[in-house]
């Protein structure tokens, strides 16, 4: 298998898809037509990922605990491979991820970005932005009663 | 010793039925759904995800259904699926300083960068039990403000705080090799953040009430969600899995230097799954007692042995040792039991001869 350069713009794409809420992604996938001619390479396969993290947040790496995770390969039948990485034990979900990234590699590029990515990492920051402000509301200046409020 | 029995298979039969009956309790009232657990006991399912060393909330949510609530008993039927999947990789080490914050609070640092967020806390609570639970309704919001890099960053440089140390080798795994000691810092922090938030908690309390005292502050504690990574080849580079929730402890700690250190704040260093926020402050204050030997202190309390602490923090090893004494022990015992019997008749035999000897004597 080939070893493609590191692609930002792909790599995004990914995020964005293995991001998207399980049903979101399934509507998404069932909108988009004609569906493309394609076979699973590999899997879906759920396995375990060691989560890791860094020792006092920036040190040594350590091993956290293991999340469960699904993958899955795809190839359509003009040739493009598409790959799904995502958390949790949704074959489905890894599925439809692969596809769109293979869509991605492909003459349908652009429908992907204006169908599929654009509007889910819109629905995305909207309820990050939602929590954030829920959160925010929470923000607490606590003063000290020597020193007097600064 | 347990030795294998034969028989029981229509009781056990039976009693598994029973088990099943009695979990579903009373058939009138609506069985429990996965989601409701997983959405309403939230932290009783981050607690399961955090000892069974499996973040999976679905799963987690199952166990504690099936174990009754017995957070134990589910943490061993996590532990046990995950000996089922096959290990696909691990991930970049996560990057807990662009975590989305959920709560972020320090004890020690009043104006942080980011400030401080309480987040759904139960602190300040009255804990007063609430026979019906107030309808959340619509809850306050405001303006978030800009990024919140984690405190030792902003506080690090000054020099007067340990800094992270460093070094990129790959990091011990116990899920793979088993334990020994001396246990580097890495293995002694993966066992801590699979360990019983209980027993973590007592030794925490103990380091406290002065069983290896460390003069601890909480540096700060964030709750909130980052992105895990995964390398894959073929594509050659890191692609994002999701995110997972995670609570983190910067402990720091008074320490008066050593020859080659001087003076300066030392840290303990907690991360867990989920929103444990007592287990991840217990790691940090257990985490910084096991490092008494690397800083030249005295090992004299039960928190500074390694050893001791990580051969027991494990509660699915420490359950099926002490439960194991409840499974059929009949030929150890018969065993024991003659050998009280053949002590009891040398007693009285020595008994009645000394008896003898002195009346002869006499």
């Amino acid at each position: 298998m080939s070893h493609p350069r590191p692609d930002p713009a792909r790599r995004e794409a990914l995020a964005t898809l293995a991001r998207a809420d399980a049903d979101r992604l399934k509507a998404c996938w069932e909108a988009f037509e004609p569906k493309p001619v394609h076979r699973v390479v590999k899997g879906p396969e759920t396995g375990l990922v060691m989560v890791r993290g860094r020792t006092g947040g920036g040190g040594a790496p350590f091993n956290v605990g293991e999340a469960t995770a699904t993958r899955c390969v795809v190839r359509l039948a003009t040739g493009e491979v598409g790959f799904g990485h995502v958390l949790g034990r949704d074959g489905e979900r890894a599925r439809f991820v692969a596809l769109f990234d293979a869509l991605g590699q492909s003459e349908h590029r652009d429908r992907v970005t204006r169908e599929v990515l654009v509007p889910l990492a819109a629905e995305r920051a909207a309820a990050a932005h939602r929590k954030a402000r829920e959160t925010a509301a929470t923000r607490v200046d606590f003063f000290t009663m020597a020193r007097g409020d600064d | 010793m347990y030795v294998a029995v034969k028989g029981g298979e229509a009781a056990i039969r039976n009693a598994h039925r029973l088990l099943a009956k009695e979990r579903r309790g009373d058939p009138d009232v609506p069985a429990l759904t996965v989601a409701q657990i997983a959405g309403q006991l939230s932290l009783a399912v981050d607690r399961v995800m955090a000892e069974g060393s499996l973040y999976d909330v679905e799963l987690a949510a199952l166990a504690v259904r099936q174990a009754r609530g017995d957070l134990i008993e589910a943490i061993f039927l996590l532990r046990a699926y995950r000996t089922t999947l096959p290990r696909l990789g691990a991930s970049e080490p996560v990057d807990t300083g662009k975590m989305v914050i959920n709560r972020r609070i320090s004890a020690t640092f009043k104006d942080l960068p980011g400030g401080q967020v309480l987040g759904p806390t139960f602190d300040y609570t009255h804990r007063l039990i609430e026979p019906e639970l107030q309808e959340p309704g619509e809850v306050a919001t405001a303006e978030p403000v800009g990024e919140s890099p984690r405190v030792t960053d902003v506080l690090g440089h000054q020099g007067l705080v340990e800094a992270d140390g460093e070094g990129e080798g790959e990091p011990g795994d116990l899920t793979r090799e088993p334990l020994d000691f001396p246990a580097g810092r890495d293995l002694r922090l993966q066992a801590l953040a699979r360990g019983d938030e209980g027993f973590l908690l007592a030794l925490a309390y103990s380091t406290q009430r002065g069983y290896g005292g460390t003069h601890p502050f909480v540096g700060e504690i964030r709750t909130g969600d980052v992105e895990v990574e995964l390398f894959v080849p073929e594509l050659g580079f890191a692609v994002t899995l999701g995110a997972i929730t995670l609570t983190e402890c910067q402990m720091v700690n008074q320490f008066k230097g050593s020859a080659t250190v001087p003076p300066q704040f030392t840290r303990g260093y907690g991360l867990v799954f989920g929103r444990i926020e007592r287990k991840a402050m217990s790691m940090a204050l257990v985490d910084r007692a096991l490092r008494a030997e690397e800083l030249g202190e005295e090992k004299k309390a039960p928190a500074q042995d390694e050893e001791f602490v990580l051969a027991h923090a494990d509660n699915v090893q420490a359950t099926g040792f002490v439960e194991h004494l409840k499974l059929p022990h009949y030929v150890d015992f018969q065993a024991e039991l003659a050998m009280i019997r053949d002590m009891r008749a040398l007693q009285e035999r020595e008994r009645r001869r000394a008896a003898e000897r002195s009346e002869a004597a006499e």
